[in-house]
């Protein structure tokens, strides 16, 4: 009787010290039940924010393998917590629902978009490699060896990992493709 | 055993302990929290530091996972603005953090603060007041605390080589809720859908508010605003959510450079007066705080501002007054007139003669 | 700062709040003019001239750091009889060929204090790698980067005098150089009053030497631009006059604008560059590894090792198959033989020359100047893969493009196959980033990637797996080097990830004993150590992902060393033996850094010295000494062959041994300072798809630059595609003055067509005070106009490019496109639509004076698209 009583909030404020209502006596059930989702998190993840070079830390919440917050991290002594704009929209970023996650292909003359298997994509884009790559192959260029090939290139972002960028400059140096520019570049 | 207060000034007509306007050193306590609740935060907005970064905008919404304007994320409804860099226009049911922008050109001085702390020695470290105008016009520009080279133009008019000589100045403040020790917003809201919480902070529960929308014209800065779509009325909450996990509000947590600063509200009052003095003191005569005072008509703001101009030109009240202040003597005149209601029908019954 | 790198600006806000002066010097009134303390609104492009007024002002009122000039740069050193400087030739140096448009620098050099490479092993291979230096077809190809972190060999030691007093002393030199770049001469070239100049001077002289220091800070607003690597040539000159390098608040930082871009220049995917800025091995210099490394052979620093870093990469790749008998593979290593940058493929794409492209992370159809010339590249391949986290507009160009809507472009044209694949973002891979103060920092997994989502490091893992398994039978010798390949990187999980732990220790590098190496001192040139990148070498010391250190900063002194790791060898100020005096005392108490600790025997301080920890102050390279070994004990700059901070250049910068102040190549106004307008070593690409706005035009009277939004990013898809970021910059815009608003009749909030001879764009208007006419000595008025660049079709907030409007001419150092200024007509109104709009752009290129723009089929010329269709290969 007394906990019934307690949960209506006009039995509350005639009774409790909080006359008008305003605050102890008006608290709900949701109030009362509130929870950080930082505190609720499986887990904390440090990373290091995509956008500029400054290389601010931040915090990833994970809940049920899901990212519930990206905010700064405290212990970054480059950032000290703290995230500009584009930093503290991270989780839009990663989360967001225009990401396109499955492969997309359009075929010569094409008009539209078709699904692809990631597999199937990669096998295509092996054989065009190979293909270019043959098509392209210059043992010399006037009269000098260069044992290289003109057939293809690439462009990469700056937001690419060192390891990545290492990894495409020797695959792409092994298979002999010069052609491998950045966004550094630009 | 409990007992029915009759306390309320709403009943007595009275409010000899200001609980609905003037200063009230322990809002919680009044709002019925023990004597340990957690001290009263708030947030000191300083924006002559503010940068217009907007990342308490962004970090507010990703952290409250606010809608879009538009509520559809399609396209922005406003479009741009054509007002500065402000296109989030003002605060709402979705942006509970707004940065406004300013552009002021004037052909006279115009004192921009510097960066300072108190008791720092500034010699040899830039012009000082103290070295007056012993050199020539630069020296007179720079004592001024001049912002940028279009001042110094007036001192040398013969050389008249910029297309204008205006001096700018962009302006520019993260406003939020003020949090107000006398919110109207929660005095007339009749669910008991805005609290106090233990922080001292005015939240809206989403679980009780029946969008109504009483609060809606209470507010005397029009912060609180009803979601179209919801129906509901949303504001800044303080990141209450985060408070109870030790955390800051979302905004401040990201402010790069610190114009939004939580805390303690005593705390923060205790720096913004400091911080005003080291302004002053380096000639920033327009610089005040606002929502510091206690006498004012919220009875001081939990979230109050350090301003560069007058509160209209960041479309701030000059003077704003909760809007529950009348009520005591409102409610002595209804009562006054309840009593004679009650009385002519009493007299209206006594007076009928049974069939 | 504040604007684009708003949570790095916290520190220049916590300078400011104690005591330092904050001068922002940009054409533009940004967040931070706002609150500055001076805002200097120089006109667009004229940065040399304000830039070469400080240093004449430092040399004339003697200010500046005498002790450390004297040691620790060139100063004293003496210029060949030769060498002719801009003042005498009409803003040309001595040596410029005008048939190719390029310089011989042979007249630039010192005067030998003794024949020529006298300490090489190999004189007459250093020679001639020397000799070949200055072959067009090599200067082409991006020598100056090449050289990079490292110098470009000088061929002698230079006869030196101290006192400063001999008329071909580089010091005598420079003062002639800028001698005419006095305060007016800077007001009149940069529009701004002489007094504002005086007091940047005033501050910036107040606040250097042995107890202060001033920092210069600039981002791509610097090195966008026809004369960008002379730009950051000048302010070094001033830093290393004013003693401002290698110490505590000193330096030049360059902040560079995207997560990785300073790791994407270290281990670079860039033509020219192997990793640790190794040159890629050009086919006219670099038959074999020794003449590879011959330049090195002579050397003195630590460039003088390039052989081990050389042998050791060969081996990081190519394993057991790299054997000193068969030059460890290095014939493996493919040539390049002239300019193979990004803009020089996308004009051969449109020629049919390259079959298949990769797009990582890039968005080139928005990001680089001239979309209509980058889409018309794409529209030629024969396929295109596109991976990143959103359907950007180059990977749609062949169904949305404006192209498509001007006709010129029509997916029943379009033979490009288009793979999108999808790509993991930074929270679902682990690997690090390089940011701009040469940190690398570890990103931890916080989860899988979505769907069919992937790393870049899978794709490119898989896809040289499966080539190799492809290729696994063949017998033909071009084969080998993806055969040889090392490959072998262990997997996890479902979807068999590489490890990006393993990668960054093949980057680290192995010694002999399978351990990592602790860093590139140990590395060897006899096969035995491996070493993927040698600045990086260290990052795995002991077996640790250094990277992955996080120590929190408030446990941490100042210069946090255990957050991260900082190449080379975590040092976080480079060259910072500087930081004292030549006998390795602090410079003074205030400014203390790294110092020589004598009890201890060695360099000791807040950082990791950049010098050999115990080599002495006094230490005098014994004769025939290479490599570091050749570097005094109080020579700090010991990646540079003379342990030198060079304020004139005898090499390696290919328009000019000092900075001179050129117009832009699209510029309104005449050079001020010399005859000659604009650098005369400019690298163009012709082509109906990229002309040029004339110089001078009065068809094209406006200056324009482009620039960022602190509330978007870059080309937009990781900003225009997120609702919180949209609405807070929801449309393009472009800024301009009331003054300029009233001569064309633009209102605010209003459209305006801009036009250049690329196309025409529409932007909505934002009139500003912020934005202001400039009216010269002449009288004549420069209007410029603002254009955030973020912007295209795609995404939540939309607008037309800015990029489009812009044209592709180069920086002949670094073949950077020069987008920080370029003219155009504003017009109020939306501009034409539909083939209407080729007419209305057709029209301006006539009145102009400039050939038609008009392109056949898939944007190739008329003749060429008659020829048939798709890649020509």
């Amino acid at each position: 009787m007394k906990t019934w009583l307690d949960a209506w909030p006009v039995f509350r404020q005639l009774t409790g010290p909080d006359p008008l209502g305003r605050g102890a006596a008006a608290r709900s059930r949701a109030t009362e039940n509130v929870v950080s989702r930082t505190a609720t998190a499986d887990r904390v993840v440090q990373s290091v924010c995509p956008y500029c070079a400054v290389g601010c830390g931040q915090r990833i919440f994970v809940k049920d393998e899901q990212i519930v917050q990206i905010e700064g991290d405290p212990d970054s002594p480059i950032s000290r917590g703290r995230l500009c704009p584009k930093g503290s929209a991270s989780k839009s970023l990663v989360t967001s629902p225009t990401r396109v996650t499955t492969v997309k292909y359009r075929r010569p003359y094409g008009t539209e978009w078709e699904d692809l298997e990631l597999d199937t994509a990669m096998e295509m884009i092996a054989d065009r490699v190979l293909e270019a790559r043959r098509k392209g192959w210059q043992d010399e260029n006037g009269g000098k060896r260069v044992n290289r090939t003109m057939g293809l290139a690439s462009l990469g972002g700056a937001t690419l990992d060192n390891e990545e960028n290492y990894l495409m400059k020797k695959l792409y140096s092994a298979m002999g493709a010069i052609q491998i520019e950045n966004q550094a570049r630009i | 055993m409990t007992s029915i207060s009759s306390a309320s000034p709403a009943f007595t007509g009275r409010d000899p302990d200001n609980r609905l306007f003037g200063p009230l050193p322990d809002v919680q306590g009044e709002a019925g929290y023990d004597t340990d609740h957690p001290a009263r935060v708030g947030f000191f907005t300083d924006t002559s530091v503010c940068i217009g970064c907007k990342a308490c905008e962004v970090a507010c919404k990703e952290w409250n996972t606010l809608p879009m304007d538009d509520s559809h994320g399609v396209r922005d409804v406003i479009g741009l603005s054509g007002m500065s860099y402000d296109n989030t226009g003002q605060l709402g049911a979705n942006s509970w953090r707004h940065v406004a922008f300013i552009e002021q050109t004037r052909t006279v001085d115009l004192p921009t603060p510097t960066f300072g702390r108190p008791g720092d020695d500034r010699q040899g470290s830039g012009p000082s007041v103290a070295e007056g105008q012993n050199d020539d016009s630069l020296a007179t520009a720079q004592q001024s605390g001049v912002l940028n080279a279009e001042a110094l133009s007036e001192f040398d008019p013969q050389t008249g080589q910029t297309g204008s000589d205006k001096q700018i100045r962009w302006l520019m403040s993260s406003d939020v809720c003020k949090h107000c020790t006398h919110a109207g917003c929660l005095d007339v809201c009749p669910t008991g859908a805005l609290f106090r919480t233990e922080f001292g902070t005015v939240v809206v529960q989403g679980d009780i508010c029946n969008g109504c929308g009483y609060c809606v014209p209470a507010c005397p800065y029009g912060v609180i605003d009803q979601r179209k779509d919801d129906g509901r009325v949303f504001k800044c909450t303080m990141c209450y959510d985060r408070l109870t996990d030790g955390l800051q509000p979302a905004c401040a947590t990201a402010c790069p450079t610190q114009s939004i600063q939580f805390g303690n509200l005593e705390e923060l009052q205790a720096r913004a007066d400091a911080r005003l003095a080291t302004l002053q003191g380096q000639g920033v005569e327009t610089a005040r705080l606002y929502g510091r005072d206690e006498d004012d008509g919220v009875g001081g703001a939990g979230a109050f501002f350090l301003l560069l101009d007058e509160p209209e030109v960041y479309g701030l009240p000059p003077d704003p007054v909760v809007t529950t202040r009348d009520l005591p003597s409102m409610w002595r005149a209804a009562a006054a007139g309840a009593a004679m209601m009650v009385g002519v029908v009493v007299s209206a019954f006594v007076g009928r003669r049974p069939r | 700062m504040a604007e684009c790198h708003p949570v790095g600006f916290q520190w220049v806000a916590e300078a400011k709040a104690r005591g330092a002066k904050v001068v922002h010097i940009d054409p533009r009134f940004t967040r931070t003019s706002a609150i500055a303390d001076l805002h200097v609104p120089l006109r667009m492009g004229t940065d040399i001239a304000f830039l070469g007024g400080l240093i004449r002002y430092v040399l004339d009122n003697e200010l500046y750091f005498k002790e450390y000039v004297v040691a620790y740069t060139n100063a004293a050193a003496l210029v060949g009889e030769d060498f002719v400087d801009a003042e005498d030739l009409g803003g040309l140096f001595s040596g410029f060929d005008p048939e190719h448009n390029q310089y011989d620098e042979a007249s630039w050099q010192y005067e030998p204090e003794e024949a020529p490479h006298s300490g090489s092993d190999d004189p007459a291979g250093a020679a001639e790698q020397d000799r070949k230096e200055q072959d067009p077809e090599i200067k082409k190809t991006d020598k100056a980067q090449a050289a990079g972190s490292g110098g470009p060999p000088i061929p002698a030691k230079p006869k030196r005098d101290e006192t400063l007093q001999h008329p071909r002393t580089v010091f005598q030199v420079l003062k002639r150089h800028f001698a005419r770049y006095t305060p007016e001469m800077v007001a009149e070239v940069c529009g701004i009053e002489p007094e504002v100049f005086l007091q940047v001077a005033r501050w910036v002289t107040e606040n250097s030497k042995r107890d202060r220091t001033t920092a210069w800070v600039y981002s791509v607003g610097w090195t966008q631009h026809s004369v960008g690597a002379q730009y950051i040539r000048t302010c070094s000159i001033l830093q290393t006059l004013l003693g401002n390098i290698g110490r505590p608040g000193g330096g030049i930082l360059a902040l560079r604008g995207h997560a990785s871009i300073q790791g994407s220049t270290d281990v670079p995917t860039l033509y020219n560059l192997l990793p640790g800025y190794l040159p890629m091995p050009h086919a006219m210099q670099h038959a074999t590894l020794d003449e590879y490394c011959a330049d090195a052979a002579g050397k003195a620093g630590f460039w003088g090792n390039k052989r081990s870093y050389t042998v050791s990469l060969l081996k990081a790749w190519w394993g057991d198959a790299a054997t000193a008998e068969n030059d460890f593979c290095f014939d493996y290593m493919p040539k390049i033989d002239g300019d193979h940058s990004s803009y020089r493929q996308i004009a051969d794409m449109i020629q049919g020359k390259i079959a298949g492209y990769f797009l990582v992370g890039e968005n080139p159809t928005v990001g680089h100047p001239n979309g209509r010339m980058n889409r018309f590249g794409l529209a030629n391949l024969d396929w295109l893969v596109v991976r990143d986290l959103q359907m950007i507009e180059s990977a749609t160009f062949w169904k949305e493009s404006p192209e498509i809507e001007t006709g010129e472009l029509a997916p029943e044209t379009i033979a490009t196959e288009v793979f999108f694949v999808p790509a993991a973002s930074h929270a679902e891979k682990e690997g690090t980033f390089t940011q701009t103060q040469r940190l690398l920092q570890w990103r931890h997994k916080a989860v899988e990637p979505p769907g069919d989502a992937k790393s870049d490091l899978w794709f490119y893992y898989h896809l040289g797996r499966m080539l190799r398994e492809r290729l696994a039978d063949s017998t033909d010798p071009r084969d080998r080097p993806l055969l040889d390949l090392t490959w072998d990187y262990p997997t996890h999980g479902p979807d068999q990830e590489p490890s990006a732990d393993a990668v960054l220790r093949e980057i680290n590098g192995v010694g002999p004993d399978g351990h990592a190496v602790s860093g590139y001192m140990e590395l060897k040139d006899d096969g035995s150590t491996t070493c993927g990148c040698w600045i990086y070498s260290g990052v795995y010391a002991d077996e640790v992902n250094q990277a992955a250190r996080r120590k929190p900063g408030r446990e941490q002194g100042q210069v946090a060393s255990e957050w991260g790791w900082a190449w080379p060898y975590n040092r976080r100020i480079l060259y910072n033996r500087a930081s004292a005096d030549p006998d390795g005392k602090p410079w003074s108490e205030r400014k203390k850094y790294v110092y020589w600790d004598e009890e201890a025997g060695r360099w000791t301080g807040a950082d990791n010295p950049d010098f050999e920890a115990t080599k002495r102050p006094d230490y005098v390279p014994p004769d025939g000494a290479r490599a570091q070994d050749a570097i005094g004990g109080s020579d700090p700059f010991i990646m540079q062959g003379d342990g030198k901070a060079w304020l004139y250049a005898p090499a390696g910068v290919v328009d000019g041994p000092l900075p001179t102040h050129y117009e832009p190549a699209e510029s309104v106004v005449e050079n001020a300072l010399y005859k000659q307008q604009a650098n005369p070593t400019i690298e163009h690409i012709e082509g109906p798809w990229n002309r040029e706005n004339p110089a001078l035009s009065p068809v094209f009277p406006f200056q324009v630059t482009t620039y960022r939004l602190t509330e978007h990013h870059t080309a937009g898809g990781m900003s225009r595609t997120l609702p919180y970021l949209s609405e807070l910059q929801p449309e393009f815009f472009v800024e301009v003055s009331p003054e300029l608003a009233a001569l064309r009749g633009l209102t605010n909030g209003d459209y305006a067509t801009l036009v250049s001879t690329r196309t025409a764009i529409e932007a909505k208007v934002l009139v500003t005070e912020r934005m202001r006419p400039i009216r010269l000595r002449s009288g004549q008025v420069v209007h410029q106009i603002g254009m955030p660049y973020h912007w295209s079709y795609s995404g939540i907030s939309t607008g037309d490019s800015a990029n489009d409007l812009l044209g592709i001419v180069l920086d002949p150092n670094t073949h950077i496109q020069e987008d920080k200024v370029s003219t155009a007509d504003i017009r109020p109104g939306r501009r034409p639509r539909g083939p209407a709009l080729i007419d209305f752009v057709e029209s301006y290129r006539r009145r102009a004076g400039v050939g038609s723009g008009r392109v056949g089929v898939n944007g190739r010329d008329p003749v060429a698209a008659e020829a048939g269709e798709g890649s020509q290969l």
